[in-house]
């Protein structure tokens, strides 16, 4: 499996009260799947992502990627599986606005301290159809511009799985169309797994499985509706 | 490496985005003021050791009332260091029936070893003749050299003879200038220089005469050092063993004062720079924050984001420092210049201190001001990728302490003495609370204002509601900035005239010694005469301390040099109806009319101090065989500086006039009244004058320049201060655009948003004009009255203008500020965010 969820839990406690977010959730994502997880806002989809990605570690249960469980691993362990083994991007791109859009997709390659970040930053750039764009600052790019960038990012260092949160939640129609066709071809091409979370069908729909998360459980997606 | 280099890319993304300008601003700024001071009183410092050099004559000198021993000689031989010896004792000189007292000063080989001797070969009495030079040797055998004033009073010419003792020899020159007479000025007699080898022919020294007898020695620093080390432990008691820095005691107390000033502008316009630097790394830690939650989120270990923290640190520190050190060193060529010509050569190139002191200070206090959010920089979660509000940066008051110590070590530091340091430590914690209190009430206060009805003044005041830490923090950064400009706008002119004053254009510049009581008649003609209206004259009667509270007087219990030399001495004892108007009561009285003819005096505050007399102490006096037991009823502060005649120790009338006395006069000469002088003094040829004018311009001259060299360092203080103001307006900067850029969303017009945030400002620039007025004002009177000791005069108008000007500088700052993001539509708005 690419990645694993074993009775996985996440409370989070405020003064007043304590709320669960996910609850006894399991999940198995074998290696070049494409899964979208959808969900209202504030079902907790973040969270989610966050837990098998290794940004936030459970309040209890497992998550396994690639077989090596990283929710008992501490921060500076998982943010070394982060570096393997995954890409991301998310809905309001995360570029570093003093970094020009090269330097920001060769970041992750310097961090996995590749020897050939420039020229694989710039390949990547030209998949995304941004070669003309080398030197623009993000603020100079449009926000189509800005994701792309980000996927260009996430998908140089040759993730084994990609994330995606929302990778459309910041663009119109138009452009998120374009930027969810450029994501899913080139994840294709690269056979890597998707994970995928959004609230919008039409993108959930290009993918192999859908789940839904409601009450803190996940729920099997069917094109006819929601399965138990 | 690849910490370093990821550190290195990040960096110059940061400065080429903009986020660093203001952080490397104010740290060059710091380094720039606190080196090119460092640089300048480095130069000024060495400068003086040749100088003082110069007027020793050479770079250590043994002297004694006896012959010296042939083993200091032997030892410089030894030690391979240049020597020559002199001898001085005073002796009438004659020419035909004129006769005058002369310092006679019969040199060796060699002689000066530092320094020169300027000769002439015609007299002029005002100025420098034509054909002055340096003289290539000593006189030689058989001639003397005699001083344009000796000159004039025996009416001697180049080629007369003139009667040394039981010799007559020709004067071969006249000797205009020798540096080696400046730190002795009260035994000026007029000078005749003779070779060391004619004085056994003169017969003048005999059993009993009053002879000074001086070694010389010169040569490489470390070698001199070693071998005064050596003379100091076989000198005789009676030898003194003289370095460098003993020399021009008046000179060394004018430039410790302007070092002084020198050194507080310095500390505050350093201070001011590390607190600018403070607040611009706010927005630049808020990016980091971001850039390294990405970083984690891509896989960057703890350790990494330390690493490339502490190179991007220690990077920005280091290029900060270099460049404030380039740049002091520059701007230390400006200080040389405004300052260089009082010396008589151009100053020595600096050394190589100011330059690590730079360093240490930029790469410090980069440390410092990062130090606080080291922690919350290190563990920044990844999910802050996701949500925002985890991992913000957390205060924990104690990692402002090394910053809080390197203001405080600042301080110390440049503040020269631990007293003034204290005082200014003390000035700044009171300050910050006082800042940080009034701005807080100040906040609180508007809130309580009825609210207005005009939409802009309402979204402005709820501006300040929405943020009140960030106002608060605002008002105290702004405060500091303008109370700093403010204090130099109030006490720079006050500080700088008051110490101009302390040495008037009318200041005394000769004195008269050796005046008989019944000459007091004649010397008051000569005032009258030369339009001289408030000269004094002072009794004086010579006596010497015996015995304190009954004991004898052991003057081996000293074990400072000073104090012994001082018990040792006879004093110059005076007496007086009323204390001089420039002494200073410390403790004690000054005694009444009744209290005439008591055994009572006044002693100045140093001297009880070195010799540790207090207040109550009886002393016994031996004067001319006789003793007189006498109470000390005051301690008095005596300004030495100012050149009128004062005394160490002062009684009241009725004791002393029966002991005999000779009076002394100071007064001022004005240009071109030399020859009712020297009339007087031919009158009475017992008089001894004593000019100080030469060296009173030479201090004059250095409080002038040094002026301007001070306000020169004032401009860091100003630039450091705007660089505060601008820091503070860009630490809110970036959430300003965000509610900017929210309301223009909302509908709100470009005018609404700007009167809003003039609003806001307006209130933040009043609270902090009111805060800086006050604190200012404060503190000019502090350290005028307390710490430079010079009277202070409230200035209201001034203060007012200042309060005024700072209200409005900080709104029209802020406007300037805003104006860039105003004009751009709301959907540009939200991309530049």
């Amino acid at each position: 499996m690419a990645v694993e969820a074993i009775a996985l839990n996440k409370h989070v406690s405020s003064s007043d009260a304590r709320l669960t977010i996910l609850e006894h959730l399991d999940l198995a994502v074998p290696h070049g799947e494409r899964l979208a997880i959808v969900g209202r806002s504030g079902s907790g989809k973040s969270t989610l992502l966050g837990l098998l990605a290794g940004l936030d570690s459970p309040s209890s249960g497992k998550v396994l990627v690639d077989g090596i469980e990283i929710s008992s691993l501490d921060e500076d362990g998982r943010a070394a599986v982060r570096g393997r083994k995954m890409g991301f991007v998310f809905q309001s791109f995360q570029l570093l606005p003093s970094l020009t859009a090269l330097e920001n997709v060769i970041l992750p390659l310097q961090l996995a301290g590749n020897a050939d970040a420039e020229a694989l930053a710039k390949a990547a750039l030209e998949r995304v159809g941004l070669s003309q764009r080398l030197s623009h600052y993000p603020r100079q790019l449009s926000g189509g511009e800005q994701q792309r960038v980000a996927i260009a990012r996430a998908l140089a260092p040759k993730p084994a799985i990609l994330f995606a949160d929302e990778p459309t939640g910041n663009l119109d129609a138009a452009t998120g169309q374009q930027i969810i066709e450029l994501l899913f071809g080139l994840n294709a091409e690269d056979g890597t797994t998707l994970i995928l979370v959004t609230h919008d069908n039409s993108m959930a729909a290009a993918c192999q499985r859908r789940l839904q998360l409601n009450a803190g459980r996940l729920h099997e997606m069917h094109d006819e509706g929601v399965a138990a | 490496m690849r910490a370093f280099s990821l550190a290195w890319g990040q960096l110059k993304s940061h400065w080429a985005a903009g986020d660093l300008r203001v952080l490397m601003l104010a740290l060059v700024l710091a380094v720039t003021a606190t080196t090119s001071v460092g640089f300048f009183t480095d130069r000024v410092e060495s400068a003086l050791e040749r100088q003082g050099a110069m007027l020793l004559g050479g770079d250590l000198l043994v002297s004694g009332a006896k012959p010296l021993a042939d083993a200091y000689r032997q030892e410089a031989e030894r030690r391979r260091l240049a020597a020559t010896a002199t001898v001085e004792f005073p002796s009438m000189v004659v020419r035909g029936e004129r006769s005058q007292l002369a310092e006679i000063k019969a040199v060796g080989a060699g002689f000066p070893l530092r320094g020169e001797l300027v000769v002439s070969g015609q007299v002029a009495l005002a100025g420098v003749t034509p054909d002055a030079r340096p003289a290539a040797d000593i006189p030689a055998p058989g001639t003397v050299w005699v001083e344009a004033r000796l000159a004039t009073l025996l009416d001697l010419q180049v080629g007369d003879q003139v009667g040394v003792g039981e010799r007559e020899m020709p004067v071969s020159a006249i000797l205009e200038r020798e540096n080696s007479r400046g730190g002795d000025m009260f035994s000026f007699a007029p000078r005749l220089m003779m070779n060391l080898d004619d004085v056994a022919s003169t017969g003048l020294i005999q059993y009993g005469s009053r002879v000074k007898y001086q070694f010389l020695v010169a040569g490489d620093a470390a070698e001199v050092d070693r071998y005064a080390a050596w003379a100091k432990g076989i000198a005789d008691t009676g030898e003194r063993v003289q370095d460098v820095s003993d020399a021009r005691p008046e000179i060394r107390s004018a430039l410790e004062k302007a070092r002084q000033f020198l050194g507080l502008s310095t500390m505050v316009a350093v201070i001011l720079a590390i607190v600018a630097m403070f607040l611009a790394s706010l927005p630049h830690v808020q990016r980091s924050l971001d850039t390294y939650a990405v970083m984690r989120c891509f896989g960057a270990s703890k350790a990494l984001i330390m690493k490339i923290l502490l190179w991007q640190t220690f990077m920005l520190g280091l290029i900060g420092s270099l460049l404030g050190c380039l740049f002091g060193y520059m701007a230390q060529t400006g200080l040389a210049a405004l300052a260089g010509s009082l010396f008589l050569e151009q100053l020595p190139a600096p050394g190589w201190l100011p330059l690590l002191s730079g360093l240490s200070l930029g790469l410090l206090t980069m440390i410092a001001v990062i130090w606080p959010h080291l922690a919350s920089l290190r563990d920044v979660p990844a999910m802050r990728i996701l949500r925002r509000d985890m991992g913000n940066a957390s205060r924990v008051w104690s990692g402002y302490l090394p910053l809080a110590l390197l203001i405080a070590a600042m301080m110390f530091w440049h503040a020269g003495s631990v007293r003034m340091g204290a005082a200014t430590l003390l000035a700044f914690a009171g300050l910050l609370l006082l800042t940080g209190l009034l701005a807080m009430f100040g906040n609180q206060l508007l809130q309580r204002l009825p609210v207005s009805k005009a939409s802009a003044w309402k979204l402005g005041m709820a501006g300040l509601k929405r943020r009140p830490l960030v106002a608060v923090a605002q008002v105290a950064g702004f405060s500091l900035g303008l109370m700093a400009l403010i204090l130099l706008a109030l006490v720079r002119g006050d500080l700088l005239q008051n110490w101009q004053a302390s040495l008037p254009a009318d200041a005394p510049n000769r004195f008269i010694i050796n005046i008989q009581p019944h000459q007091i008649e004649g010397v008051k003609a000569f005032f009258a005469e030369a339009g001289i209206a408030d000269a004094e004259v002072f009794p004086m009667v010579r006596g010497r301390l015996v015995a304190v509270n009954g004991e004898p007087l052991d003057t081996t219990k000293y074990e400072d040099e000073r104090a012994r030399r001082l018990a040792e001495r006879e004093f110059n004892l005076s007496w007086a109806a009323n204390m001089q108007a420039d002494n200073q009561m410390l403790e004690g009285r000054w005694w009444t009319a009744a209290e005439h003819g008591q055994p009572l005096l006044s002693l100045e505050q140093d001297l009880s101090e070195t010799l540790g007399l207090k207040l109550g102490d009886r002393l016994r006096y031996d004067i001319a065989g006789s003793t007189l037991e006498v109470t000390v009823s005051s301690i008095r502060k005596v300004e030495w500086d100012t050149m009128r005649a004062n005394f160490f120790a002062v009684m009241p009338p009725g004791l002393l006039e029966d002991y005999p006395a000779s009076y002394i006069s100071s007064f001022h000469l004005p240009l071109g009244r030399d020859q009712a002088l020297n009339r007087l003094v031919q009158d009475f040829s017992n008089l001894t004058v004593i000019d100080v004018a030469a060296l009173m311009e030479q201090v004059r001259g250095i409080m002038n320049r040094m002026t301007y060299a001070i306000q020169y360092v004032f401009l860091f203080s100003l630039l450091a201060g705007l660089a505060l103001l601008y820091a503070a307006l860009v630490a809110s900067r970036e959430e300003r655009l965000r509610e900017a850029m929210l309301l223009r969303v909302l509908g709100a017009s470009n005018r609404q948003i700007v009167l809003a945030g003039l609003a806001e400002f307006l209130c933040i620039g009043m609270i902090a004009a009111l805060v800086a007025t006050l604190g200012a004002s404060a503190l000019a009177w502090y350290v005028s009255v307390h710490l430079i000791n010079i009277s202070y005069q409230f200035n209201l108008p001034l203060a007012l203008l200042a309060f005024a000007a700072a209200s409005l500088l900080v709104p029209c700052a802020a406007w300037l500020g805003m104006r860039g993001f105003l004009r751009l539509s709301p959907r540009k708005l939200l991309q530049s965010v």
